[in-house]
């Protein structure tokens, strides 16, 4: 009961503390634990019985004790305060002011872990997001209400990217109220500080709430740090009615953590130790992202994942690609020669971009020119492949143009500069010009009316290079 | 009713003591809240239940009530078009009562129960009734005829009264029995029982689903059963989504188990808009949806698959043809994953539980073509998108699934990277049901077996010469065998790859999908000729005839198939023409 403590637990193993049976604790209830020296922990009940209660800590656990621990059962979930003032604070995993400021002064608490969105009350995202990075606008689009994971590896700029998609993204039909929300989980204090400065630097500070869960904060409030963020992006976007973009990073060590609390309760794992309820777990946040009917605010999620060894089929990435709705790729190969972004041109992909591109929305050729742009550069793969083999004197002069394209396509459309904002119209024409260089009878993807209104002609000087 | 109290949460699992007489899958009410839940298991007094809806805060000893009848669901007219969740609570009206997020302990009724349908009708005071005796007829929409029909729970007798052609509500008494008992137009069926039917029949019939790498190459029979496994992102819904849209089946019931919800508004808002070609109705007027998403409570979507495949079966009987998407069939086997780990037992492979195989045999059996009890023909035809980790097929669904499928429809992440789609690939897939199908085409095309084991042969040899091709480059093949290579790309961009959003791409009717091949083929014989007469394949290719055929799928519309034999009249025209100039020369 609230305000009463019991004293001792039963055992204390890892992040798992299991204590008496106490009447009247629910399933999933917030659990203050205070230990001997009187520092009070948080935790929830992850299972009951008659006999026992076993209570998952947030936080880390040195120093429990089994005679000098006391519970308190807090009769409520792990809440988190929404107010008007969270917006441009800094919070702790748990949603605790970090900043030095005064605490949030409201009486609405949340539930963090929030309650699915009925299927039948969502809004179909369709709003294009111009984020100036052709890579994106052109192959991958960002749409409003989209959770779209950026994939990457250790070493890799996808701290850069993400900062430049916050920089630069933008509605071309008008603008309205927006906000960023940044939940930092197992990263370093100067990852989080680059992200602080970039957003200082771009002037949107003041609409940032960041929540901070940094490498040293005990790895299991890194299970509560979305959940938190993403009451807040729910607050702000369906109470507020703003645009929020909400930006997660690292998921890996999210999903690390979980792995760790799944250990030390014993369950049996699916793959390489992580439970099997990874997938669901991951759709609870995931799937927090969206819009819903008569509301204008939406939320868009860009989390950040590093996957282990570069590898996309590791539980992590596979998982995550297949409740998100697509993937933007970093690729090694493409970073290590110089180009940024190094977006994969392949595996990257935006399942909504088929609704939110075209004609009234970006550009009636948008859809066939990205496809032609994917099948071509897919054949520029294989062509590679085989001059890797045979040298590339030894390919035909088709496939010779089409590594020409290649390389170009790489140079001249991936690449561009940290601070360069394409607008949509200039990545398309950029595309146009590309595949200018191949010949106009391998364009079997764009019907030949739009070859006519946009290829342009082989009179340019650079065709003849 | 007995009560029993609460022992044990754990997560989604539950244990209670003291539900009298309880039976396995007895429906339970859990808790304050009245969450709805099912008995898995039950040893002595104590009664292991899976929970469908949230149960934070839920507390040790509170009640558990057993309403000793197995979960089923409420089948009648108001099905179509409906949005339902794994345990058929309606969206819409959930909607209504707790806004845009779901809130758990929320009831609504299944089926519109103020709405007044017009009914007319089938028997007579009287007459006798038995399961399968047709009592009348409903018009449910404009394209779908509600038969209602006496199911095998009704015990044989005679009608007392029936109710004169009018409008009622589903709960109104439309027939009364001599042995006291009343009908109306709803009925229940528990959903883990097959409904019952007179026989199975072997099928001949193809579902035609206007996709041309399917229909041509691995075509499907109605009352088949499919399997679609892909990694993320390869189009596994895309794929179903293309089939529920175009598919010739009567009725579509969608099933989203576990994915995404944004998907699932999808299909609300687009399946509206779209029209039935072969109605010219709206396609949501002959759609079910169960959305059960990924976020949404894990057991829901254990059941959800039960839940939609009762529903088409419901319709089968009725004699109409009923597919089934269900999307994703690996989620449903990870919810049963999950309760099994919750309820300690002994994994098999990678976690899944032993019983796994049993489970997808029994669902994946309940589709077919059947004799119904009224002896009409219905048939259920199951198609069940696999999402295995990693998109490595050896692991155990996609592996258990193939036992019990005839279909096997693989996508390719090569295909789906240079968005060549349906990614389905032409190497690792296949169709036990082409056989059974043949004399179907030929009522179509005679040519159809034949074409499809020639297009099936230059692609296999275009696989092997690739291989070489790796290894020394294209040029050192003599031009015979780069025609192989060439005709395959053909058939690759001019008749497997298939816009879905392009008007006229989008379906393809079955004798444009011959004709398109026909085409190719022609060609493609042509060029042999030609080459064996000396013209080289560097002509070959550049005739601008074989750019016009691969636009061909996308610039002749369905309707003006016969404008095609032009078409091929135009092939041979430049092929004359190159052998003339090919014989000037070597004069």
């Amino acid at each position: 009961m609230r305000g009463l403590e019991y004293h001792g637990i039963l055992r204390a193993d890892g992040p798992i503390v299991i204590a008496e049976h106490r009447e009247n604790v629910g399933f999933s209830e917030l659990v203050s634990l205070r230990d001997r020296t009187g520092e009070d922990r948080l935790g929830k009940v992850v299972d009951i019985s008659e006999q026992a209660i076993a209570v998952q800590l947030f936080s880390e656990n040195t120093g429990i004790s089994i005679d000098g621990s006391w519970i308190e059962y807090l009769e409520k979930p792990l809440t988190f305060r929404v107010g008007d003032g969270i917006v441009g604070r800094i919070f702790n995993g748990l949603g605790e002011p970090i900043d030095g400021y005064p605490p949030i002064m409201s009486s609405d608490l949340r539930d963090i872990n929030g309650s699915p969105i009925n299927p039948s009350a969502r809004v179909y995202p369709r709003d294009f997001i111009q984020t100036g990075i052709s890579a994106i606008d052109g192959m991958n689009t960002l749409i409003r209400g989209q959770k779209l994971p950026i994939f990457s590896g250790n070493g890799l700029p996808h701290n850069r990217l993400a900062a430049q998609i916050v920089r630069q993204a933008k509605v071309l039909s008008g603008e309205s109220q927006f906000a960023i929300v940044f939940a930092g989980m197992g990263i370093k204090y100067d990852v989080a500080r680059f992200f602080i400065d970039s957003f200082e630097k771009s002037g949107v500070l003041a609409r940032v709430v960041m929540f901070l869960s940094l490498a040293d904060s005990p790895s299991i409030e890194r299970l509560v740090t979305p959940r938190t963020a993403l009451t807040a992006a729910e607050y702000l976007a369906y109470e507020k009615n703003m645009h929020v973009l909400v930006v997660m990073t690292d998921m890996t060590n999210y999903c690390e953590a979980l792995r760790e609390v799944s250990a030390a309760r014993n369950e049996v794992p699916s793959r390489k130790g992580y439970p099997g309820y990874l997938y669901s777990d991951l759709a609870s946040l995931y799937e927090r992202a969206g819009k819903i009917e008569g509301c204008e605010g939406s939320i868009t999620q860009l989390p950040i994942l590093s996957m282990p060894n570069d590898d996309i089929s590791h539980p992590i990435p596979d998982l995550t690609g297949y409740i998100t709705e697509g993937q933007i790729v970093l690729e090694r190969d493409l970073s290590q020669r110089g180009i940024y972004p190094p977006i994969a041109g392949l595996p990257s992909l935006s399942r909504l971009m088929k609704d939110g591109i075209g004609e009234g929305m970006t550009r009636e050729d948008h859809r066939d020119l990205a496809a032609q742009l994917f099948s071509a550069y897919a054949y520029v793969r294989s062509v590679r492949d085989l001059a890797a083999i045979i040298g590339e004197e030894e390919l035909s002069d088709r496939d010779k143009v089409f590594l020409g394209f290649g390389d170009r396509f790489e140079r001249e459309f991936l690449a561009q500069g940290e601070f360069e904002n394409r607008s949509i119209e200039q990545t398309l024409d950029l595309g146009w010009k590309m595949l200018s260089i191949l010949p106009e009878s391998e364009l079997v993807r764009i019907p030949p009316k739009l070859i006519e209104k946009y290829l342009p002609r082989a009179a340019e000087p650079e065709a003849k290079e | 009713m007995s009560a029993g109290s609460i022992t044990r949460i754990s997560g989604p699992v539950i244990y209670a003591q003291g539900l009298e007489d309880a039976g396995l899958y007895d429906v339970v009410k859990v808790g304050k809240a009245g969450l709805i839940g099912e008995i898995i298991k039950l040893k002595g007094d104590l009664a292991t239940i899976q929970i469908y809806e949230d149960n934070t805060l839920m507390r040790v000893s509170e009640p558990v009530e057993c309403l000793h009848r197995p979960l089923s669901v409420a089948l009648g007219p108001g099905l179509i078009g409906s949005i339902y969740d794994g345990i058929q609570r309606p969206l819409p009206v959930l909607k209504s009562l707790s806004g845009a997020f779901l809130a758990p302990g929320l009831a609504g009724e299944p089926l519109d129960t103020q709405k007044k349908w017009h009914f007319v009708p089938a028997i007579k005071e009287g007459d006798p009734i038995a399961p399968g005796t047709a009592f009348g007829i409903i018009k449910e929409t404009d394209s779908i005829v509600h038969r209602l029909i006496f199911d095998s729970l009704v015990p044989a007798c005679t009608a007392a009264t029936v109710a004169p052609e009018g409008d009622y509500t589903i709960s109104a008494t439309l027939v009364k029995s001599s042995d006291g008992k009343e009908y109306t137009a709803m009925s229940y069926w528990p959903v883990r029982t097959p409904r019952t039917f007179k026989e199975k029949q072997v099928t001949h019939e193809p579902l035609v689903t206007g996709l041309r790498v399917i229909d041509v190459l691995f075509p499907i029979a109605k009352g088949g059963s499919a399997a679609v496994p892909g990694g993320f992102g390869t189009g596994k819904t895309m794929t179903q989504h293309a089939i529920a849209k175009w598919c010739d089946a009567d009725i579509i019931v969608y099933i989203g188990c576990g994915e995404r919800g944004n998907e699932m508004t999808e299909v609300l808002t687009e399946f509206p808009t779209l029209i039935d070609p072969r109605t010219g109705r709206s396609l949501m007027e002959r759609t079910v949806l169960i959305a059960n998403t990924s976020n949404m409570p894990v057991a829901a979507r254990e059941v959800s698959i039960y839940t939609g495949i009762t529903i088409a079966e419901y319709y089968r009987d009725m004699g109409y043809h009923v597919a089934v998407m269900a999307d994703s069939t690996s989620r449903w086997a990870e919810a049963l994953r999950e309760l099994s780990g919750r309820l300690e037992e002994m994994p098999a492979e990678e976690g899944f539980p032993a019983y796994l195989p049993t489970r997808l045999a029994e669902f994946y059996e309940r589709g077919g073509m059947v004799t119904t009890l009224e002896s009409k023909k219905g048939s259920v035809t199951i198609i069940g998108a696999v999402s295995p980790p990693g998109g490595d097929f050896s692991e155990p669904v996609t592996q258990h699934t193939k036992r019990f499928v005839r279909c096997f429809w693989a996508l390719d992440r090569d295909l789906a990277n240079a968005r060549h789609y349906p990614a389905i690939s032409w190497n690792d897939s296949y169709s036990e049901y082409t056989e059974d199908l043949i004399a179907y085409w030929d009522a179509i095309d005679p040519s159809w077996d034949t074409l499809r084991s020639r297009t099936m042969e230059i692609l296999k040899k275009e696989r092997r010469l690739a291989d070489i091709v790796r290894l020394i480059g294209p040029d050192a093949l003599p031009d015979e065998q780069r025609l192989i290579l060439l005709t395959a790309d053909m058939i690759k961009n001019g008749f497997l790859q298939q816009s879905s959003f392009d008007k006229v791409d989008m379906y393809c009717a079955p004798p444009k999908q011959t004709l398109l091949l026909t085409c190719i083929l022609t060609f493609h014989e042509l060029a042999e000729n030609a080459i064996k007469s000396g013209s080289p394949l560097l002509k070959i290719s550049a005739l601008p005839i074989r750019e016009k055929l691969i636009r061909l799928k996308s610039s002749l519309e369905n309707e003006k198939v016969q404008e095609g034999q032009a078409v091929i009249q135009e092939i041979r025209t430049a092929f004359a023409r190159l052998g003339a100039a090919q014989g000037a020369v070597s004069a």
